[in-house]
């Protein structure tokens, strides 16, 4: 499938201070990409790019083959739902959804079907004549879309969208939004700090910091195999220990040696191990391949949070429906699928860059 | 006992209340009540009359002085208000500290003594070789009406959401048509209440009126002070009484436009 957008090689800095650099980003036609990361990592400048609300200071953008590095926003063929809806309030929202395509010059019956139809899509049926200030926060957001896809967009480009909402209205709007995107069967690009956000909507996630892109991948393989240390760390909780791999297949870690599946980091190479609290099976401590003593054990609802101490001092974060009292001695067992190998950053310049270098 | 206390301080309250409003009001509430009084004296109260006022829309030069007044309160409302408005939307567009720097320079102009900036924009004229005469108190009236404007239309941008505008960019509007349609709406009041305070400065203003004006042409204020040298007529107090009601009307609109347009 050929790429609908292309970015190529941008630069981007705002008074001397880097906030892109050589970024590099295809996008597919009628897919769900999520920009993840910390605020400041470039995720909503990259966004603004795309748009045309700020120009990079050097690189390309490419849509649908065209160069648009240089065309304004009003003559790109995307649309975009900004963070704050941005909803014109001395408009209703009749006149809100319509004023892509007056400015188009639309015949009124045509623009009078496109609201109707708007409007059903985002379950606001007879809004027309409300005025803006008379919606909800999570109303006002699905205007906001509506105004964006009637003038039928070949990408929606969504800032932060759901930010202001509050968490039952933001997993509502997370099954409205992968509806809208399969039944309108345009491109997303979505833009979030939520990494729950990203791995429920997309079918690619671009986690960024910094201004480089750390990882590219599907939610699972950015959830399980994570390339580095930022993205294990930034994507759900994490235990990630120093290690030493042996050979291939075969990992130690505080002198214990773990079984594991990955291969080709050399004899005796210095790694970061991952290992999420889930996949960490507490067992007798005969049966562990490492031992340790419950030190904290908190009631989340869904599973125990617990920590286990071992010899060395390291705190093992543990999920698990089995609860382990505090004090006991338990052991510490991992399936080798499960344990994930990343080579160790030499810097911290280099822990930035990830793998965009 | 605590009811006593009660009515004392009431009445203490109210007392110095009504103590203030008398030294703001009472200079003002005389002059009114002698444009009424049928005899030239001012200690004697002469029987009621509108002779005054009458006397006032049949004078030539109290007329011409007015319409003076009201050409140049609106024209150099008008200006001032396009002009203000545009600068204000460049300043807000600006990093902070040079914004604070230009914010600050606007200012200088309204904490000025009149009498400086009078004398001044004369010496200005003179030297750039412009005749005194109507357009120099317009210009006069532009320049310290824009900061009025400025003042007034700056924090309503600050309220704007920036994506608001970019929105309209986003939606295929170009940026002219996307300021007029979605910015413009939004500052509307703030542009409104400066118009009012920029009209309401140059209906007010003498000092600077009197140094820009040159020879021959005369505002409301200029004529009352060049009539009340001569010997005062009543007829100036008909018209005092007039400017002062139509100031305070203005006054009343500036302070409510923004809270109606608000609740609507």
């Amino acid at each position: 499938m050929e790429s609908l957008i292309d970015l190529i090689n941008i630069s981007k800095s705002f008074d001397g201070t880097l906030v892109l650099d050589d970024l590099n980003l295809s996008v597919k036609e009628n897919t769900f990409v999520t920009l993840l990361g910390p605020s400041g990592c470039g995720k909503t400048t990259t966004l603004r790019i795309i748009g045309g609300f700020e120009r990079a200071d050097a690189g390309k953008v490419i849509f649908d083959g065209q160069d648009i590095s240089n065309l304004p926003p009003n003559k790109r063929q995307l649309n975009t739902v900004f963070q704050k809806y941005a909803l014109f309030t001395h408009m209703n929202i009749a006149e809100n959804i319509a004023f892509g395509l007056k400015i188009k010059n639309k015949p009124k019956t045509y623009i009078q079907d496109k609201i109707k139809y708007a409007l059903k899509l985002v379950n606001l049926d007879g809004y027309e004549n409300r005025s803006v200030d008379s919606l909800s926060g999570g109303q006002q957001q699905r205007i906001a879309i509506a105004r964006a896809i009637v003038n039928e967009p070949r990408v929606l480009l969504l800032d932060e969208p759901l930010g202001a909402l509050d968490l039952k209205l933001r997993q509502d709007m997370q099954y409205e939004l992968i509806r809208l995107k399969n039944e309108l069967g345009i491109t997303f690009i979505y833009v979030t700090h939520d990494q729950e956000e990203a791995l429920t909507m997309s079918d690619t996630i671009v986690v960024m910091n910094q201004g480089y892109i750390q990882q590219m991948g599907t939610p699972e393989q950015i959830y399980n195999e994570p390339e580095n240390a930022f993205v294990a760390d930034f994507i759900g909780e994490s235990n990630i220990v120093h290690g030493t791999m042996i050979r291939d297949e075969l990992v130690e870690i505080f002198g214990a040696r773990f079984p594991c599946v990955d291969k080709g980091f050399g004899t005796n190479a210095p790694v970061d191990v991952v290992i999420r609290p889930e996949d960490i099976d507490l067992v007798s401590p005969e049966e562990g391949t490492l031992k340790g003593i419950c030190t904290h054990l908190i009631f989340k609802g869904v599973h125990y949070e617990m920590e286990v101490t071992t010899p060395d001092g390291f705190e093992w974060l543990v999920h698990s429906t089995d609860m382990c009292p505090v004090g006991k001695e338990v052991g510490i067992h991992v399936d080798p699928f499960d344990i994930q190998i990343m080579n160790k950053p030499e810097s911290e310049d280099e822990e930035a860059v990830g793998v965009n270098e | 006992m605590n009811s006593m206390k009660n009515r004392i301080k009431y009445f203490v309250e109210n007392f110095y209340l009504v103590l203030i409003m008398v030294f703001l009001y009472a200079p003002i509430a005389t002059l009114m009540v002698l444009s009424f009084s049928g005899s030239k004296s001012r200690t004697q109260w002469g029987g009621f009359t509108l002779r005054w006022y009458l006397e006032m829309f049949e004078s030539a030069t109290i007329m011409n002085a007015l319409q003076n007044t009201l050409v140049i309160a609106f024209a150099s409302a008008l200006i001032a208000a396009v002009i203000g408005t545009t600068a204000a939307i460049a300043i807000n567009s600006m990093k902070p500290i040079p914004r604070t720097i230009i914010m600050g320079i606007t200012n200088i102009p309204m904490l000025n003594a009149d009498i400086v900036t009078g004398i001044s924009l004369m010496l200005a004229f003179i030297a750039f070789g412009i005749s005194l005469g109507f357009k120099t108190i317009l210009i006069a009236h532009i320049t310290f009406n824009i900061p009025y404007v400025i003042l007034s239309v700056s924090p309503k941008l600050k309220q704007t959401n920036k994506s608001v505008y970019e929105a309209a960019m986003d939606l295929g509007a170009a940026p002219v048509y996307a300021f007029f349609k979605v910015v413009f709406p939004d500052i509307l009041p703030g542009v409104l209440s400066g118009f009012l305070l920029a009209f309401t400065m140059s209906l007010d203003d003498f000092i600077i009126t009197h140094f820009t004006k040159g020879a021959g042409i005369n505002t409301l204020s200029t004529l009352i002070y060049s009539e009340v040298r001569r010997g005062i007529k009543p007829s100036m107090y008909a018209l005092s009484t007039l400017i002062f009601v139509v100031v305070l009307a203005l006054l009343i609109i500036t302070n409510f436009a923004p809270h109606r347009s608000k609740e609507q």
